[in-house]
């Protein structure tokens, strides 16, 4: 009987119980990407890593703290403030007027050596209050003037220190027109103490920011005058107080490279100093220091570092301990998720 | 001619598609008016008329942009977005003295960016592009004069062409029908591109061209279309054709649209009259709703916040700056002279301090802009993208049987998927396979078939309840539901007593014989005949008819043929045992729909005589009987009762013989309604239609059943684990829902039961007495007092935290949507386990959802697959759409389709928790690293006196976001993983960490900026205590600007990536290669860039090789600043991973240890995150295990 057969019909779309296997599947292919089972490792933070952890930067921490703090130790530094102690009696109240008048500025003043010193010893001046690092005046500069002669009269950047009785300034800015200009010399026992300039800016600057053709122009002509002159028979490359003031500092307290004295200096050594105070920086009252400096592998005296790395590895071996005394005493309770914010409100479901 | 009526009457309609025979209406009269222009020259599209009218080509474009507009149209789109036009401003601003960068580093980074957008822009724009190429070359057959056909490019159509379509092909563009290869010009069309129905439908010719069969008849061929101008109402067209001197009126039954198949017809013959744009589909095609996730609005919210900081940052700099700008001339006198206050800018002038100081502002808030991430926006659109295609690419969400695996419509939602509250389910073809199965009929009084559903399986298993079942034996059940497939598809029907030929041998065979021929012949579906294999299979519009002409054709009534005006069938005859041809003439179809609830067909048997057969919902049938035909009535009213209780869909089936009179006269008043267009067009056929459909006499009822889809019980028990609320909104009767709610766990015994069904009597009897609004009014006040006293249990049943399940028919819901009952109705809802609105309609589904939205303010997700759920897919936060049997409408509107219910599982618990998570973390992180990194660049602002100098070089600034941390996010986006997909499956409740918001809450992501702030602080006093005035190496050499910049900014670059390290859990080679390799970048881009000429690299010449990378101090303080700075969040997440854990910990230290086997501990685990409230087959043991052990205690 026909009505028996059985057949195949379809209610809208029969299609979908068909067996044979289709050529374009859309099937997606299997790849661990794509299915996101990438072999991975998944840490969690276990009491035995958290404790190790902690173990270890102590253990890491504790020695470089030492060692730095050693180093830092172990350089000797002389420091001394004179822009108060070099100005007279009777301009203490007006340095200003003082500074700015053409009175002799010299100035003597005596270092005592506490602890022997060992060559080379780095002499630096420090500016105290001193803004280096405004926009306006780390912008107040020529790159290409300083680097090449031929583009001497690209002072766009430079106002208002770009020209100078029509004649554009080389090295224009502010920067280079407020270069410093007060001088030292050494003497102990009256034999003068030799300051090696050479070699006191970075080499890069030397070589490529600074042209061996570039010659000063036109520099302090204008009518208020700033701060150093420049012999300007002498290339910008090897104006090496140039070069140094115009790294500008990143903060408003920095010390520059002076010199360097390439001799032993023995304890209780006696250093005259005789100084030109020429530098004002008694209009913005910034202190001014000489410093001098040996170092060590980690630089001048700052036992920063030395305290931070004992903090933070003190830090952390206190913390292991306590990790662990907690880890003991207060184990965790597994399985409780009783604390969880949405078992506390029973209306949640 | 106008307004006059032809005489011939052909035949019925089909389909309702159609306004019946066309005639010249009122609103012909409008065509050659305003709106009413268009005129057609078919056959002669190059005449001179028609040259003037210079209607537009076939090309259509989909693109969003052509080349000349895609720049200005783009970029207006990218700039909208106010961070982006932020950057734009600091752009701008940067070729302006103001800016403490140089410009090319400024607009740089933004070029990138919107570069990035605008090249995904361009990518998916060709994508169309080239789509608009296949289509616009597509060829179809063109009349080219002398009655010639060539193939010609679709895009080369002109209006007024003849074309040829052949079977199977496309429409070009909007046709005027004018003859087919059948000789009624007839032709069969789907529309699935358009309404995504996938059943057929009908059009045809006017008859005065009907006779046009050959290709060489339109040799001569000329006619004049006039028409409504082009609009884009697919249902109503108004034309007219001039033929041979005469007007012939145009109707929607002529219309074939663009984008539309020909099928079951061999070829037809069309004139164009829209063409391109101008086409109904394309007038039609409009944007979707564009959605965005709730972690991308707070996310917008945070850029506020930093928006509100970056100001606060400037204001406080412009403050202190214009301070010491002023006071750097003391009475005439320069205080810093070295910056010549005396001569100076606007910029930087003390006598205008004020001035200088909003312009410092101005030049602080570009200097601040590091506060802003710029890439977050693309970082996170790249993360999105990708994490869709492992959404499609997921082999668990692929169908194999239908070769459909998941997709990702929309890519803005993902992380929205970790986040739903609310599930909002249809039922049919949703929780059900809408495979129709016909089980069980009622015939006469007595109840045939033997078939045992699934829900009644559920029942009994319900009702044997053993106690001490076990959880793995539940399991077990729950499979052995998964039951083979019958061998014939829609029919399950297993009785002797009426199969093969059988059922003459019952006593009342008569109706048995009419009951089966209704079957038969009462339907819409169209066979197709099989040659070879001498099968028959049905195109039917729903599956139910398709189940009762497969039933009527197994049982021995076999439906092989229909033509507009014929049914023909085999039918058995019990007297010769043979199979015997009959026809039956078919006069009208009254078509259903869901008002009316039931469907009629009148014919005229080969006797002559005239038959109406008639089948609809019980409701609407009883109350239709004749006196004299309630015979079976109460017998057939307790099977259908039973069935329903069953879960299955029951139909009644009735017949009624009419006069030919009566006919005549319905007949009339019936076409004149169809013919009509206005309002109340369906108000008048329905009249007709009630008028006949009355006096029926009962044959039976039907029962087919609607099979739950593979795993769906299970998958509802996992979401329900994970406390996500479902509901179910269905169109079924409510004994039908309410047991496919206790098949699928959503119900179960001794859960408390409000239903919403006022049905009393006395409402009743209001309703039929004229005054409804009494009947409203008294049934509003039912409602409202069961709302209350549903409250009332919910409030008593909570102290008991007992489940509660809410039941609201249809009827109820429209008064409880009503603005002043919804709020009461939603807190009762709310407090409901689960809650089934049964007999809604999509326009009550989409206002139940839009209520849980805008109410709650929790995520809701809508799940359909019909084109009824449109509205509520839409509606929804995220809707999903079913790729299931009725046709694509709910896919095309969903934001994510997936083949099958069980699916939405892996989608939410995997997925989506993992994708919630990863943009979480992402953009906490992201923030945490920009904070980090401005807030250095701010203090050091402090030491600079505010005056916007950076301390960094303009291209580390530039690059930082863009190369040096920007992978590792986008890797976290992408691949970070808490816990394994199978854990996550493990352990539902996870998923409550994204309903609680608990990895984005405010708390969160203050605490995350406040880590960023932390770690900017150690990073910049560590570098500037450690590197200040005195020589940071052997050689004397003390730090400069550039020095400390570069340090720093290799601290900020290990701090950050390192960060990362430490706030991920999931690390394979990709994490590795990202974050390590961001930090070796970074070195490698110094020596590169360093090496440069100083004229390019300015103050960072060099820097690395001569100053830094020699210095001890450098590479100790790198490690110090990274410990330094790392150990806050480390300290923090071991005491909080070790005593606070949040789920997804606990999920780890369980894998860490080994216990995700050991069934007892992550039975704990679970269990106490369980609630006896919430719904599933967990939860219906749980509360099982609970009663017994009370009982246990009471004994």
């Amino acid at each position: 009987m026909s009505s028996s057969t059985p057949s195949s019909s379809a209610g809208g779309v029969g299609s979908a119980d068909s067996a044979a296997p289709r050529r374009n599947s859309k099937r997606p292919k299997y790849s661990k990407f794509t299915q996101q089972e990438l072999p991975a490792c998944k840490p969690i933070l276990t009491p035995r890593w958290v404790i190790s952890a902690f173990m270890l930067v102590s253990i890491v921490f504790i020695p470089i703290g030492v060692v730095s703090l050693f180093a830092s130790r172990d350089v000797v530094e002389i420091i001394d403030r004179y822009e108060t102690a070099c100005v007279p009696d009777g301009y203490k109240n007006d340095k200003v007027t003082f500074i700015q008048s053409n009175f002799t500025k010299q100035c003597n003043r005596t270092l005592t050596v506490k602890k022997r010193m060992k060559k080379p010893i780095y002499v630096y001046y420090q500016l105290d209050n001193f803004y280096q690092n405004h926009r306006r005046y780390v912008k107040s500069r020529s790159d290409s003037q300083l680097k090449e002669n031929s583009s001497w009269d690209d002072v766009s950047s430079c106002k208002p220190e770009d020209m100078s009785n029509d004649q554009p300034i080389v090295p224009c800015g502010l920067i280079a027109w407020s270069l410093f200009n007060d001088t030292y010399n050494f003497s102990l026992n009256n034999q003068q103490l030799a300051v090696n300039k050479k070699g006191i800016s970075w080499k890069s600057d030397r070589d490529s920011k600074f042209g061996k053709d570039v010659f000063p122009k036109n520099f302090q002509n204008g009518t208020l005058k700033g701060g150093a002159t420049l012999n300007s028979s002498i290339p910008l490359s090897e104006q090496e107080d140039l070069i140094v003031w115009m790294r500008t500092a990143a903060l408003p307290t920095f010390r520059k490279l002076y010199g360097k004295i390439e001799q032993d200096l023995q304890p209780n050594d006696q250093i005259v100093v005789t100084l030109d105070n020429n530098y004002n920086t008694y209009s913005f009252n910034g202190k001014k220091k000489l410093v001098l400096s040996t170092t060590s592998w980690l630089g001048g005296k700052n036992d920063f570092l030395g305290i931070a790395y004992l903090t933070v590895g003190g830090l952390c071996f206190f913390l292991a301990l306590s990790f662990t005394v907690v880890y003991l005493v207060k184990p965790r309770r597994l399985g409780d998720p009783s604390y969880l914010s949405w078992n506390r409100n029973p209306g949640g479901h | 001619m106008v307004g006059g009526r032809r005489k011939k009457q052909h035949f019925s309609r089909i389909h309702a598609f159609t306004c019946g025979k066309a005639y010249f209406r009122g609103d012909h009269s409008l065509i050659g008016g305003p709106g009413f222009s268009r005129v057609v020259y078919c056959n002669d599209p190059e005449c001179f008329e028609a040259s003037l009218l210079n209607y537009g080509g076939n090309y259509v474009r989909s693109t969003k942009y052509t080349l000349a507009t895609f720049f200005p149209k783009s970029l207006f789109e990218q700039f909208r977005r106010v961070a982006n036009f932020y950057f734009l401003i600091c752009a701008i601003l940067s070729f302006t003295p103001l800016s403490p960068y140089s410009s090319i580093s400024n607009v740089l980074p933004l070029v990138v960016v919107i570069g990035a957008t605008m090249g995904k822009e361009a990518v998916e724009d060709w994508k169309r592009k080239k789509q608009d190429i296949e289509m616009n070359n597509r060829k179809v057959k063109v009349h080219q004069g002398d009655g010639r056909f060539e193939h010609t490019k679709w895009m080369d159509l002109k209006v007024g062409d003849i074309v040829k379509v052949e079977k199977d092909e496309f429409f070009p563009a909007d046709l005027i029908l004018l003859s087919s290869s059948y000789e009624e010009a007839i032709c069969y069309v789907e529309t699935m591109n358009l309404d995504g129905e996938t059943n057929l439908k009908l059009k045809q010719a006017l008859e005065a061209t009907s006779s046009l069969h050959e290709d060489s008849s339109f040799q001569n061929f000329k006619a004049v279309i006039r028409c409504e101008d082009p609009n884009a109402n697919l249902y109503s067209f108004v034309g007219s054709l001039e033929f041979r001197k005469e007007q012939y009126p145009l109707s929607p039954q002529q219309l074939l649209l663009r984008d539309s198949k020909l099928r079951n017809t061999d070829y037809i013959f069309g004139a164009v009259i829209f063409t391109g744009h101008d086409t109904k589909v394309i007038q039609n095609s409009t944007e979707p709703p564009s959605k965005r996730s709730k972690i991308e609005r707070r996310m917008d919210k945070i850029v506020y916040v930093l928006f509100a900081l970056l100001v606060l940052l400037s204001v406080i700099g412009s403050i202190f700056f214009g301070i010491a700008t002023r006071e750097d001339l003391e009475n005439g006198k320069m205080t810093r002279w070295y910056l010549r206050p005396d001569e100076t800018t606007i910029y930087y002038d003390p006598e205008r301090a004020t001035v200088a100081a909003i312009l410092q502002f101005l030049t602080a808030l570009m200097l601040y802009s590091y506060l802003i991430p710029i890439s977050l926006y693309v970082s996170i659109e790249v993360v999105k993208v990708l994490q869709s295609i492992f959404i499609n690419q997921d082999l668990h969400m692929y169908y194999e049987e239908a070769d459909k695996p998941a997709r990702a419509r929309t890519s803005n939602l993902n992380e929205e998927l970790g986040q739903v509250d609310t599930i909002l389910s249809d039922k049919t073809g949703t929780l059900t396979c809408n495979s129709m199965e016909f089980i069980k009929c009622s015939v006469a009084g007595t109840s045939y078939g033997r078939g045992i559903t699934e829900v009644e399986k559920a029942l009994a298993w319900r009702k044997v309840s053993p106690l001490a079942q076990d959880v793995t034996e539940e399991e077990g059940q729950v499979e052995e539901f998964k039951k083979e497939k019958p061998s014939v598809k829609g029919f399950n029907f297993l009785d002797e007593r009426i199969m093969n030929g059988n059922w003459i041998k019952e006593p009342r065979a008569d109706v048995i014989q009419k009951f089966l021929l209704l079957l038969a012949v009462c339907h819409t579906a169209i066979p197709e005949v099989d040659e070879e294999a001498g099968r028959t299979s049905y195109e039917a519009e729903s599956p139910d008819e398709a189940a009762f002409v497969v039933a009527a054709r197994e049982l021995g009534f076999e439906f092989y043929e229909r033509t507009q005006t014929r049914i023909s069938f085999y039918e058995f005859d019990p007297l010769s045992g043979k199979k015997v041809e009959r026809s039956y003439n078919l006069l009208n179809i009254l078509e259903f729909s869901s008002s009316r609830k039931r469907m009629s067909v009148i014919v005229r048997n080969e006797e002559g005589k005239l038959l109406l057969l008639c089948k609809g919902a019980d409701s609407v049938m009883f109350e239709r009987l004749a006196k004299s035909g309630q015979e079976f009535a109460e017998l057939t009213k307790e099977h259908i009762a039973e069935y329903a209780d069953a879960g299955l869909r029951t139909l009644v089936i009735a017949y009624r013989e009419i006069d030919e009179q009566e006919y005549v006269e319905f007949n009339e008043q019936f076409t004149e309604a169809k013919n009509l267009v206005s309002a109340d067009r369906e108000e008048m056929i329905e009249e007709a239609a009630g008028k006949i459909e009355r006096d029926l006499i009962l044959l039976g009822a039907t029962a087919v059943e609607d099979k739950l889809q593979n795993g769906v019980p299970d998958c509802i028990d996992k979401l329900a684990q994970a406390g996500i609320k479902i509901w179910v909104l269905t169109g079924d009767k409510m004994e039908t829902a309410i047991n496919i709610g206790f098949a699928c766990s959503l119900l179960r015994q001794g859960m408390k039961q409000i239903v919403i069904n006022p049905e009393t009597p006395e409402i009743k009897a209001l309703e039929k007495s004229d005054d409804k609004s009494a009947a409203a009014a008294a049934f509003k006040a039912s409602v409202l007092q069961q709302i209350a006293e549903g409250k009332r249990l919910l409030s008593s049943s909570n102290k008991d935290s007992e489940a509660v399940a809410l039941i609201v028919d249809g009827k109820s819901l429209t008064y409880a949507l009503e603005d002043d009952v919804k709020d009461n109705f939603l807190e009762l809802a709310i407090g409901c386990a689960s809650v089934i609105c049964c007999r809604s309609s999509p326009k009550q589904k989409a206002l139940v959802t839009r209520l849980v939205k805008s109410k709650t303010g929790s995520t809701t997700l809508a799940i359909g697959d019909g084109a009824n759920d449109v509205g509520m897919l839409q509606e929804a936060d995220i809707g999903v759409g079913i790729s299931g049997v009725e046709g694509m409408q709910a896919v095309m509107s969903s934001d994510i389709a997936i083949a099958q219910f069980r699916f939405l599982e892996r989608l939410l618990l995997v997925h989506g928790h993992w994708c919630y998570r990863r943009i979480s973390s992402m953009i906490c992180y992201f923030f945490y690293k920009n904070i980090a990194f401005g807030f250095t660049i701010f203090f050091y602002e402090i030491y600079a006196s505010f005056s916007g100098q950076a301390v960094y070089n303009d291209w580390f600034l530039s690059l930082y976001n863009v190369f040096f941390t920007s992978l590792p996010v986008i890797a976290l986006g992408v691949f970070d993983q808490d816990v394994s997909s199978r854990l996550c499956l493990k352990f539902p409740p996870l998923y409550q960490e994204g309903i609680q918001n608990v990895l984005f809450s405010w708390l969160r992501i203050l605490a995350w900026l406040f880590n960023g702030v932390l770690s900017a602080t150690i990073i910049f006093f560590f570098c500037i205590r450690a590197m200040q005035h005195q020589a940071f190496r052997k050689g004397g050499e003390v730090v400069g600007l550039e020095i400390l910049g570069a340090t720093m900014y290799t601290c900020v670059v290990w701090v950050v990536n390192c960060q990362m390290a430490l706030s991920i859990s999931y690390f394979t080679y990709i994490q590795h290669l990202f974050i390590w390799g961001g930090i070796v970048f970074w070195y490698i881009f110094l020596i590169a860039y360093g090496a440069i000429d100083p004229d390019i690299s300015t103050s960072a010449y060099q820097v690395f090789i001569e100053a830094c990378a020699p210095s001890g101090l450098y590479w100790l303080l790198t490690l110090l600043v990274l410990i330094a700075s790392l150990l806050p969040y480390f300290a923090y997440s071991a005491i909080q991973m070790r005593f606070f854990p949040l789920y997804h910990q606990m999920i780890q230290w369980i894998r860490s240890d080994g216990q995700t086997d050991d069934p007892e501990y992550c039975h704990i685990v679970r269990q106490r995150s369980l609630s006896h409230t919430t719904v599933g087959y967990t939860a219906r043991f749980e509360a099982k295990s609970k009663s017994s052990k009370e009982r246990a205690r009471d004994h």
